[in-house]
């Protein structure tokens, strides 16, 4: 099995309008992450694109499609197009989401959630090892944003992360912002979901914005929206992260109200400047 | 039982309909805002699909009409794949079919060339038809030739002007009456990496489909003349060649099997 094995270095979300722009220069950035399913069809453009960012950086293909937290089986034609994926591109890194996406056949287009149970926890870890032994490679999932609980979770989230990586070998994507989302939507502190996650596992992070709004009740909600810089909380608590595991490859990702090349690679630049901090508190 | 937990939590998401039970939040038992943020989410990432594959459509008849089209669609046909780039391939039909829009009578047609556009995107990379090569066939057996499709090749036919009104709404001319209204049929083609509309002259359509499914130049080229006497055989090649339709020629099959015995 092939580990994920992405350099310790801040990486952006590829987004096809910023094409022009990144390869008109040497950009400061370690690795590109694209979402899987972009790249599913048989030529032209994305194709083309994605093999010239190849050439010169570190790749991360990051599936959204795949509904590992399904009770139902895995989609095999879909496993398959994914192997097409990482065959062709050899990427660094492939992750994908602890949520649901399809039922009976329907994709229904977002990262559901699922409840916390030796049920699912079971079939999670098979669709885990199902992945692994398609690809060949060993794979990342990463904590969701999620906006509601189910009563019949058993288990919390951060123990059923650390004992999917244990069964499975996986390693996790700790998406800080996600973290950060989750604890204010259930009243929760982030530090103690960082202090309770099992943070040896860590082997990509991402970071994004969120908007805010309210439940009927008027409580704060957060909506994991991908569309703006990230926040001060999150920054604060990813240099908690790093302070605790060292450098380690840092996606941020931008998916909608995308901005101009130069404003993402700016937070990119950010967050590799919280790295090198990182890197030379742990020299010292 | 966590299956059935997901069916119940799928089951609300395509339509209003409250949280399952068992769904729950810190501060309630019936989270009815939070359960609605997946809906929403389901609900704008697929008409987000719709609207980056259909945008010149989405331009004719505004966002929000565009947006109650593609919500009425979902719920009839929402996709059956995690591959959201082909999703709505028969979005068109339901459009010609959707009551509010029967007016537009164009509006399917020019959906049908935006859904072309896409599969010509995706489609495999593939040389296109050296002109060259013609040059070097003996006259005699140019009527025998046949040709094989480019993987992006597809010919839209319409009863309506449909090319021009899609180039008018996709910035690619400015918008203006159109005081010759008649039928328009296009190719779609991709010979490198931009996708074209190649309008095609009367009896085109015919041509490049007789062509496309196999034909030898000669049956395609009197297919055409039947369907219009005005049909001019040496303008339609040059399109051929100037738009990459093609990848290759080769001989009749009937005719390489004689060669062969």
């Amino acid at each position: 099995m092939i580990p994920s094995a992405l350099s310790q270095r801040a990486g952006a979300g590829f987004k096809p309008e910023h094409f022009a722009a990144i390869i008109a220069e040497p950009q400061p950035v370690g690795f590109f992450e694209v979402h899987a399913e972009n790249y599913m069809g048989a030529g032209g453009p994305p194709h083309a694109q994605l093999g010239k960012l190849r050439e010169d950086y570190g790749l991360s293909i990051h599936g959204v499609g795949l509904s590992i937290g399904s009770m139902q089986p895995l989609d095999r034609d879909h496993l398959t197009r994914l192997k097409t994926v990482c065959d062709r591109y050899q990427p660094e890194s492939f992750s994908e989401h602890l949520a649901w996406s399809t039922h009976d056949g329907v994709f229904l287009s977002d990262l559901l959630p699922l409840p916390y149970t030796q049920e699912t926890l079971f079939r999670v870890g098979e669709h885990i090892d199902e992945v692994q032994e398609t690809l060949g490679r060993q794979m990342l999932l990463e904590n969701p944003a999620t906006y509601l609980l189910f009563a019949e979770s058993t288990l919390e989230e951060t123990d059923f992360l650390a004992e999917i990586a244990r069964r499975t070998g996986c390693g996790l994507l700790l998406d800080v912002n996600n973290v950060f989302v989750a604890a204010i939507n259930h009243n929760l502190d982030p530090r103690d979901y960082i202090a309770r996650f099992p943070l040896e596992a860590v082997r990509e992070i991402h970071l994004s914005g969120h908007s805010e709004t309210v439940d009927d009740l008027g409580a704060p909600l957060l909506i994991d929206s991908h569309d703006t810089p990230v926040k001060d909380p999150v920054w604060a608590l990813y240099e908690t992260v790093l302070g605790r595991i060292g450098p380690v490859a840092s996606l941020i990702e931008w998916d909608n109200d995308v901005p101009a090349w130069p404003l993402l690679r700016g937070e990119a630049v950010a967050a590799q400047r919280l790295i090198d901090a990182a890197a030379r508190q742990r020299a010292a | 039982m966590p299956e059935a937990t997901q069916s119940a939590f799928a089951a609300g998401l395509l339509k209003a309909a409250p949280p399952p039970a068992g769904v729950m939040a810190w501060n309630s038992p019936s989270p009815h805002r939070r359960y609605s943020v997946y809906r929403n989410n389901v609900s704008a990432s697929l008409t987000d699909a719709l609207a980056a594959r259909f945008p010149a459509s989405e331009r004719i008849v505004g966002a929000e009409f565009f947006q109650a089209m593609a919500e009425a669609f979902i719920r009839v046909h929402p996709p059956r794949s995690p591959l959201l780039l082909i999703y709505g391939d028969d979005f068109p039909d339901f459009a010609a079919a959707f009551e509010p829009a029967r007016e537009i009578v164009y509006l399917a047609d020019v959906m049908r060339l935006e859904a072309a556009r896409t599969r010509a995107y995706h489609a495999a990379d593939a040389a296109s038809l050296d002109p060259q090569a013609l040059a070097s066939i003996k006259p005699d057996r140019l009527g025998d030739l046949v040709f094989l499709s480019h993987p992006a090749l597809s010919i839209v036919s319409s009863s309506h002007p449909a090319a021009t009104i899609w180039a008018m709404n996709a910035g690619e001319r400015p918008i203006a009456p159109i005081p010759d209204w008649r039928g328009e049929d296009a190719l779609v083609v991709r010979p490198r990496m931009t996708v074209e509309v190649v309008p095609l002259p009367p009896a085109g359509a015919s041509f490049f489909g007789h062509l496309a499914q196999g034909r030898t130049l000669a049956e395609a080229t009197g297919a055409a003349m039947t369907d219009d006497a005005a049909f001019d055989l040496s303008e339609n090649l040059a399109i051929l060649l100037r738009a990459g339709a093609f990848t290759a020629t080769r001989k009749d099959q009937d005719d390489e099997d004689r060669d062969r015995a």
